[in-house]
């Protein structure tokens, strides 16, 4: 599997392949090999040992500092031609899903993509790869039964990384196919690291919001810091706008904006007719309101009766320390 | 400057429903829409237009209903369509989509295509990279922002956490983000034109130099072993607990959900 | 008989409602609150070609027809009435006159502006004394040398004060009575002109609804539309093409008013169940339905009659009186379908109701429909 790493770290669904990589291999007796590309990264192929690789191939060259299509697509080609691997695995990354495409049509083999679900079938021993499709809407499990590599992109933070094996070590194989500039070749100019700004609530993929239940707008404070922490924004019902907590930018619903985010959570919403015209198409919705009758849990996916004030900062901290684990 | 670029045609996914008592897509009555990332790209390749008078051709490969996702186009401001259909066509994955779009385009001349970056109804954000490769052009894919510098274009790559600014040398394929821009709107009289004054190329397996193993079914390297509705989700569940519990409870369904 | 729309009508369609639903409808509450002409909404709408769908190309307009110019109304009204009217009296009441009756020079100065959107027209007709009885016209204009001079007073001008270019009518010759009424075409910064009093109204707030003052007002002679006398006829031929798009106004108010109500009883719940599951609903919902469908064939009848007959004012009163009852109905109709949210300002129907009043009025009331549709079928 292709192992993604920027400026000499490696990204997490790389982990997360490996350790699928693992279980498929185990099915099918064979073992995982980890492909590592870049410049001055051969400190990291003990870790990807850990983490379950039995071999990395290393391909360390200039031409592979920073990620450019070309001599990545050339790298991996290089590789498949040479070890001819059954099943090639890709994190359904920014990178993933350039690289993969280009190489599926170098290798002339299929390509799925953002794979949630990696199985081996028991009596072909092809690999079912099963993804969303239609907005989500349907799934569809996809062969590739006469071309190989059997290449699958998968979705980040869908496999289960296994525990680190400490002092695991794997075999290393580098490889050099050579890079030879050509008319596919780019250059960088500068490279913009992202400052995260606001985002407008109805392009956030995860809300928090709160209601009259918050109580205050100094409590608006916890529902930022869980906003914070699990990378979402702070978003309010009609009822704190009115009493002057938050911003009319930021209120759900009839007369504010219509959102649909993965996951919305509802503080101290009641969950008025007005409100839910406005939210209730979130993927998920978490409800947290001391009224047990509250219809907000009507809609809710997920209800918890309880006081937001208590729940919110352990969940805070919760949150951090899965983020922090995955790291 | 000769500017192309590839449009499908799919349903609006924010229009699709479910069946509530047997989960399956209700696909009647979906309206059909130009994709919104292949929107930014044509917007794009306008504004290079109105720049630069560049002509823009777009193209589709799909049913002949998909006429209509061209003259949406040429309402909006590009100067040629062609229609890429064909029964051999059908069944094509993205494999067998690219080649087919990469022979088409062998026909025709030009410096620049844009692609969207994926597609609502599929996701899989390959075929712009594999027309390329078909192609054997650079491509850039994810496009935030694109300009031209002469015979090379700049383009604002998005990664997740950064992006990176890159020049390309024409021709070459860029594959466009619907950020890109705000696509305009067509015109009311753009729109009768498109109908009434301007023609589009229809092409079939017999205009295009490509191998029969290559296109179609029989070119698709993957196979659909079975598609099922995703679970219904159920919803007005709610539980009292403390709120140790209660927190750890939310952090067990946030990882179902994988937003970890 | 077709009852088909063609391909470009259906594209035009959705343009038109993919334009109102992103650009107008997030604007609709709040124009309305404030009683704020959009001006930001004119502005895009003036870059797209919606101020001069019916124009002939060689006129800066789109080349249309008069069925999608209808369907522009109808698509923004649908979420905003004030926006429908400002299209509907720039384009029927001052582009339309002016192609239909004003000279090339006049065409080229005006028309050409106006129907690219660079200039937004007005229409003129109505006093304190001349409503329906439009001939009782107190304006005055006297002809001195090389200009004429208007004095009086016009009240209830839409797009007044907002608009550059008027089309004002006067009296020229008094004893002639209706063949003493003359046409002239006014800009608004034309000496002695002012802009009166902006009237507080019901419904289509944000519509801007004033006084146009003419005092001792230089108007050039060439400004003269049509010949001198002639002017009863060309307010009441104009009128005859406003009162199309007035139904297309009120169609569209109608029509957005049964969609809000159909998603709205899907929602709502009373004794444990949607309110769509009662008969009484599903009954409203399919005469509403009904009417709507019906008025909409006469809107679009009479659209095509204006641009295949030599006359369809017949046509365009029955659009014009059956539309607008409908959407005077349906509204209200909704309003008791959304129950008490019905009668709050955080709903759209509550506005479209106060917005669908207007339309049985202005351009005709439905009594003066009536009358034409008598007279011509008598």
């Amino acid at each position: 599997m292709f192992i993604q790493q920027i400026d000499a770290k490696v990204t997490g669904v790389s982990y997360e392949l490996l350790g699928k990589g693992r279980e498929l291999a185990e099915k099918l007796n064979s073992d995982v090999t980890a492909v590592l590309l870049g410049h001055n990264v051969g400190g990291l192929c003990d870790k990807l040992a850990s983490f379950g690789a039995d071999k990395v191939v290393l391909v360390d060259d200039a031409a592979l500092e920073t990620y450019t299509t070309e001599p990545y697509t050339h790298a991996v080609h290089s590789v498949i031609e040479k070890y001819k691997p059954e099943i090639f695995l890709f994190g359904a990354t920014a990178i993933g899903r350039d690289l993969a495409p280009r190489v599926s049509a170098r290798v002339h083999t299929g390509l799925t993509a953002d794979c949630t679900k990696l199985e081996i079938d028991e009596e072909s021993k092809l690999l079912r790869m099963t993804r969303p499709a239609f907005g989500g809407n349907i799934m569809a499990t996809i062969l590739c039964p006469d071309f190989r590599p059997q290449m699958a992109t998968v979705r980040p933070g869908v496999m289960k990384k296994i525990l680190p094996i400490e002092g695991a070590k794997a075999v290393v194989d580098e490889f050099n196919p050579g890079f030879e500039l050509n008319n596919k070749y780019v250059e960088v100019v500068e490279i913009i690291k992202k400052v995260s700004n606001k985002v407008d609530i109805m392009d956030a993929k995860i809300l928090v919001s709160g209601g009259r239940g918050v109580g205050s707008p100094e409590n608006f404070k916890l529902l930022k810091d869980l906003a914070d922490a699990i990378g979402g924004e702070v978003a309010s019902s009609r009822a704190s706008v009115d009493a002057g907590w938050t911003e009319k930018d930021i209120q759900v619903g009839q007369t504010g904006k219509t959102v649909r985010p993965s996951v919305y959570f509802a503080c101290g919403i009641s969950g008025a007719i007005q409100h839910l015209a406005g939210m209730e198409e979130s993927d998920l919705i978490i409800a947290i309101n001391k009224d047990e009758s509250a219809p907000i849990f009507d809609v809710a996916d997920v209800g918890i009766v309880g006081d937001l004030n208590k729940i919110l900062p352990i969940l805070t901290e919760k949150i951090k320390t899965e983020f922090a684990a995955n790291k | 400057m000769k500017i192309i670029v590839c449009i499908k045609q799919v349903p609006d996914t924010n229009e699709v429903k479910l069946d509530p008592v047997t989960g399956t897509l209700i696909r009647e009555g979906v309206p059909s829409i130009m994709n919104p990332d292949d929107k930014a790209g044509l917007e794009a390749a306008l504004r290079i237009k109105d720049q630069t008078g560049a002509e823009v051709t777009v193209i589709s490969m799909g049913p002949p209903q998909a006429d209509a996702v061209l003259r949406e186009g040429l309402a909006m401001g590009a100067d040629k369509a062609i229609l890429l259909t064909d029964r051999a066509f059908g069944g094509a994955d993205t494999w067998a989509t690219s080649s087919t779009l990469a022979a088409a385009i062998r026909n025709v001349e030009y410096d620049l295509i844009f692609t969207g970056r994926q597609a609502i109804d599929g996701d899989t954000a390959q075929v712009g990279p594999q027309i390329a490769e078909h192609l054997g052009i650079p491509n850039v894919s994810y496009a935030e922002e694109v300009k031209m510098e002469g015979t090379a274009v700049i383009v604002k790559r998005q990664f997740e956490d950064r992006y990176h600014v890159i020049k390309v040398q024409t021709p070459c394929l860029i594959t466009a983000l619907s950020e890109l821009n705000n696509p305009r709107y067509m015109t009311p009289g753009g729109i009768f034109d498109a109908y009434r004054e301007k023609e589009i190329t229809v092409w079939g397996l017999s205009d295009i130099t490509i191998d029969m193993g290559d296109i179609g079914l029989k070119g698709s390297p993957t196979r659909v072993a079975k598609s099922f509705p995703k679970s219904l989700k159920p919803s007005g569940t709610k539980v009292k607990l403390d709120p140790e519990e209660s927190a750890q409870y939310i952090v067990d369904k946030l990882k179902e959900k994988f937003v970890f | 008989m077709d009852f088909m729309l063609s391909k470009e009508h259906e594209m035009v369609r959705h343009l038109f409602r993919d334009f109102a639903v992103k650009e107008v409808k997030p604007l609709a509450q709040e124009v309305d609150e404030t009683e704020r002409f959009p001006v930001e909404t004119v502005k895009k709408m003036n870059k797209l070609g919606f101020m001069g769908i019916p124009v002939p190309k060689e006129y800066g307009g789109q080349g249309c027809d008069t069925l999608s110019y209808v369907m522009c109304v109808e698509e923004l009204s649908k979420v905003c009435g004030t926006t429908g009217v400002i299209v509907s009296a720039h384009t029927s009441l001052c582009c339309e006159p002016i192609r239909k009756y004003g000279t090339e020079d006049q065409k080229q100065k005006y028309l050409v502006p106006l129907a690219k959107g660079e200039k937004l027209g007005a229409f003129g007709l109505t006093e304190p004394g001349a409503g329906t009885d439009a001939s009782g016209q107190q304006t005055k204009a006297v002809l001195d040398g090389d200009h004429y001079v208007l004095n009086g007073t016009k009240i209830f001008i839409t797009n007044g004060g907002q608009a550059d270019i008027y089309i004002v009518f006067a009296m020229t010759d008094k004893a002639q009575g209706n063949r003493g009424i003359s046409a002239f075409i006014v800009e608004k910064d034309y000496p002695g002109f002012s802009i009166g009093t902006k009237e507080k109204k019901m419904g289509i707030r944000g519509s801007a609804t004033t006084e146009l003052i003419f005092q001792d007002c230089i108007v050039p002679k060439e400004n003269l539309l049509g010949k001198e006398g002639k002017g009863f006829g060309i307010a009441m031929g104009t009128l005859d093409g406003g009162r199309i798009g007035i139904a297309a106004q009120a169609l569209g108010l109608a029509e957005g008013a049964l969609e809000t109500t159909i998603a709205y009883v899907k929602e709502r719940k009373q004794f444990g169940r949607s309110i769509s599951k009662f008969q009484n609903t599903q009954f409203e919902l399919a005469d509403m339905y009904t009417k709507v469908q019906a008025a909409q064939a006469l809107v679009y009848k009479a659209a095509l009659a204006k641009d295949t007959q030599s006359s369809f004012s017949l046509e365009a009163a029955v659009a014009k009186l059956y539309a607008s009852e409908v959407a005077m109905e349906i509204t209200t109709k909704a309003v008791q379908l959304h129950g008490g949210y019905g009668y709050i300002r955080d709903y759209d129907v509550e506005r479209m109701m106060r917005d669908a009043k207007i339309t049985e009025i202005y351009e005709g009331t439905s009594e003066v429909q009536k009358m034409v549709i008598s007279a011509n079928i008598l």
